[in-house]
């Protein structure tokens, strides 16, 4: 159903670009997974913090909210990379099943760090449970995780 | 024995062999390389972000030194456990490597950087401005050159999956050979 679609984004200019450069794909890509570093400390900085580790003697509040434009910034910076990487073998992706365990990891992880960890994070340290700052924190590292693994694993298929 | 001889002894051996073949065992390995990389690159940006004053200025720098270093550590153990195993299913490849051997003294480079800063004027003087938002000169320039140079080693780390100046791939220039420590004489000219 949307194999078309695939097949008219590999064909197009952008995508075609960086297949015909020796560079280009490289390139990006390593920016890609420095951006990876960057997001991956905004994120596992705060998560530390929910399970109890790291930071402890600051308010979560105030770790996420220092956090914030960081996970933002590299998170933009992944997509505005991804996404030509992508273009440039989108035919690989739709048929590669690490690619679609990467996207939709990657809508739940958005969804789930901009509603509910957003909440959590930036309330009074009083508001909730440690119980539920150790479920947030977990699910936050397993998601993000589950992103960066099938991301990975796109190169070896 | 030279250090090309001893790669080539350690690719015929039967773990190298049995790595490089493996049908999952490197991706893991090399997927546990990437994951470990967020916590222990991320942890590090974030103690280099703060040593440049743009981030985390309400956390004094001892705390982040005290309660996100030991994570740093212990991760950048993962790292060169993994690297290393990366670095065994693959060795001779490698060793010539331009990528790898830029990514090896780069390395170096940040240890010392490390170095200079842990035991430099700047940091033993860690009290007296430990809890400022806006840091010294010191700290802020031993930042910005732990910064570069990270990027510089991811950078370098994921170009060494490219062959462009292996001493098996096409000449590319004299000075690259020389950086790749490539011996041509007996190789038959394509």
């Amino acid at each position: 159903m949307l194999l078309p679609y695939f097949q008219a984004i590999e064909n197009g200019a952008i995508g075609a670009t960086i297949r015909d450069s020796l560079w280009l794909f490289p390139f990006v890509e390593a920016f890609h997974l420095v951006a990876l570093a960057v997001i991956g400390g905004a994120v596992l900085l705060v998560d530390f913090r929910l399970l109890g580790l790291g930071l402890k003697r600051h308010p979560v509040a105030e770790l996420a909210w220092d956090a914030q434009p960081w996970l933002l910034g590299s998170l933009i910076f992944m997509i505005a990379s991804g996404v030509p990487l992508f273009m440039s073998e989108a035919i690989k992706c739709y048929y590669s099943f690490a690619f679609w365990v990467k996207m939709t990891s990657l809508a739940l992880a958005i969804i789930f760090t901009f509603t509910i960890r957003r909440r959590v994070t930036l309330a009074d340290d009083t508001r909730f449970s440690p119980a539920v700052y150790r479920a947030v924190g977990t699910i936050s590292i397993l998601l993000w995780s589950t992103v960066g693994w099938g991301g990975r694993w796109i190169g070896f298929s | 024995m030279s250090l090309h001889n001893l790669m080539q002894w350690m690719a015929d051996t039967k773990w190298s062999v049995g790595l490089h073949e493996s049908r999952y065992a490197y991706s893991i390995i090399e997927s546990v390389h990437v994951w470990t990389l967020c916590l222990f690159v991320g942890f590090a940006v974030l103690l280099d972000l703060r040593l440049l004053g743009v981030t985390l200025k309400r956390v004094p720098v001892s705390q982040i030194v005290t309660r996100l270093l030991p994570w740093t550590k212990a991760s950048f153990v993962v790292m060169v456990i993994s690297g290393v195993l990366l670095f065994y299913a693959i060795p001779l490849r490698t060793y010539h490597n331009v990528f790898f051997r830029a990514k090896a003294v780069l390395l170096l480079l940040a240890a010392l950087n490390a170095w200079l800063f842990h035991d430099g004027r700047v940091y033993q003087g860690l009290a007296e401005w430990d809890s400022a938002p806006a840091t010294p000169r010191g700290a802020k320039l031993a930042g910005a050159f732990s910064l570069a140079l990270w990027v510089a080693i991811v950078f370098s780390g994921r170009m060494i999956a490219y062959n462009w100046f292996d001493c098996e791939s096409p000449q590319k220039s004299a000075f690259m050979d020389t950086i790749a420590g490539c011996d041509r004489t007996n190789q038959e000219v394509p």
